[in-house]
């Protein structure tokens, strides 16, 4: 019963292993519809007041830490931007509990993502950033494990980038910081909080290209059929 | 083999019933303990729904909203749109608001009017708070005035009461009470209504209330965002319900797309 993910052989010269849970493949797809919808709505909120301050208070008439280069633009004028972006950001939190509470249970953090022992030591990481760096990267033919590099950037997502954006948003809730004044106060006041949660969205944006940037250059369709159908299948490369 | 797929369709049969029962369930306490917000349709409905309920859940306890140094008052308090151009404001500006008066009624045991002079003979409270606007920007101010609490205690609350609005100078009440267009007016439910630091200021800043900053007199909520504190105000109405108000959601700002809940 648990066992759905069975390997199947399929003749010599091609293969077809289990890659992805149930789970990981639909909180996946779950996070990621909700995640372009933060974005596109984040760039909305923005857009009405594109400067960013340090401390508790800044406006057009006080100096600014940042004036980003975009223009003052109320889009639609409907608020739409923020009631995307609330049902999104419970879309997406519900589903990273779920996923991290059923990735506890089930070892995928401690199987899948904490790098292998040894695999952090100067010599294999540095010969990882080397490999990428000379575009070398697992072919599709290639076990299907995470490299080391992987993993330290996918638990830097989920322990470090996601609670902090979610840390920050809570923070410039004025509802949230009347129960708990150290949220807004350990990122330094209200306006710090929403520079900061603008600057882990940009983050997790650029984490965003260069994921889909290497699912397009180590094998567009089979990554997406294994985080579609859960098994990895290709061609063995003779040696 | 057919064994295990009956035990499993009978596991999950029972749970997507135990599932979509405790949603019901969980959907009449929210309706009974005032935890569904009044513009709650649609697909952004979800959001508000869960935001306004988890929030009334967690504020349950002890929840007051940061209070600063007047060091911390800032130089600039901003000015967001500009004063009523209306007759009646100009004529009650012009006269130092000698003849404005406020209107407590509705569901209330003694529907009362009060001056200005009446309301600072009131109790007063002052406290230094921080206000954002939806945007993203934000000031300090010092604001003094009565707390809503003891204007709603003399008037004397009914224990129906669900909501108290607020309408500006010069809200015109036409056919079935309805606001005419383009009038900012707002509702809280009791839990703010009854929260100390909801105010009913007339100083800001240790000087009489700017007219742009909402002279005579102003709601200030300063557990939510700026919008929802009232400027100009000249009506309070107690009510069990807003569905008779303009579309029904409570506030003038949901009928263009903005949440009536605004705690963020």
């Amino acid at each position: 019963m648990a066992n759905t993910l069975k390997p199947a052989i399929r003749g010599m010269d091609t293969f077809h292993s289990p890659r992805h849970s149930a789970v990981v493949r639909i909180t996946h797809w779950i996070t990621a519809f909700s995640f372009f919808a933060l974005v596109v709505s984040g760039a909305a909120i923005l857009l009405a007041h594109p400067r960013l301050y340090w401390g508790e208070t800044g406006s057009v008439e006080t100096p600014s830490l940042i004036d980003l280069p975009l223009p003052f633009v109320l889009v639609g004028q409907s608020g739409w931007g923020r009631s995307l972006h609330f049902v999104s950001a419970w879309a997406c939190v519900l589903t990273g509990f779920f996923y991290a509470l059923s990735s506890l249970l089930t070892r995928h953090f401690s199987r899948d993502l904490l790098p292998v022992r040894g695999d952090l030591a100067w010599e294999p990481l540095s010969r990882a950033v080397l490999n990428h760096l000379h575009l070398k990267w697992p072919m599709e033919e290639e076990p299907p494990t995470y490299n080391v590099l992987q993993r330290l950037v996918y638990l830097a997502v989920i322990f470090i980038l996601f609670p902090l954006i979610v840390a920050t948003g809570l923070a410039m809730s004025p509802a949230i910081t009347s129960v708990v004044p150290a949220l807004v106060e350990v990122f330094g006041g209200y306006e710090s909080a929403r520079t900061v949660h603008f600057f882990l969205a940009s983050s997790l944006v650029i984490f965003l290209v260069v994921h889909i940037a290497m699912v397009c250059v180590t094998g567009f369709a089979s990554r997406m059929r294994a985080m579609i159908t859960g098994y990895h299948t290709g061609r063995k490369v003779q040696t | 083999m057919s064994a295990f797929i009956t035990r499993r369709r009978l596991i999950t049969t029972g749970l997507a019933v135990t599932g979509a029962a405790s949603l019901t369930v969980a959907s009449r306490l929210a309706d009974k303990y005032g935890l569904v917000p009044p513009d709650h349709d649609g697909i952004y409905g979800v959001g508000e729904r869960l935001t306004y309920a988890a929030h009334r859940l967690l504020m349950a306890g002890r929840s007051y909203a940061r209070e600063f140094d007047r060091a911390d008052i800032s130089k600039v308090a901003r000015v967001n749109g500009a004063p009523p151009e209306n007759e009646t404001y100009q004529r009650l500006l012009a006269g130092g608001f000698a003849e404005w008066r406020l209107t407590v009624d509705g569901l209330v045991a003694h529907p009362s009017s009060f001056s200005m002079a009446e309301l600072k003979q009131c109790p007063s409270r002052s406290q230094i708070t921080h206000q954002a606007c939806e945007e993203g920007w934000s000031f300090i101010a010092e604001w003094t005035g009565v707390p809503l609490s003891h204007v709603l205690n003399l008037v004397g609350v009914h224990p129906r009461a669900k909501y108290v609005i607020f309408f500006p100078i010069d809200t015109v009440f036409g056919i079935a009470d309805q606001p005419k267009d383009k009038i900012r007016w707002d509702s809280l439910d009791m839990a703010e209504a009854w929260h100390p630091q909801t105010l009913l200021a007339y100083r800001m800043n240790g000087r009489e209330l700017p007219t742009g900053n909402g002279a005579p007199l102003r709601l200030r909520v300063p557990r939510q965002l700026g919008y929802k504190s009232v400027k100009y105000l000249s009506r309070i109405t107690v009510s069990d319900t807003v569905k008779n108000i303009g579309k029904g959601y409570g506030a003038s700002g949901p009928e263009f797309g903005y949440s009536w809940y605004a705690g963020i």
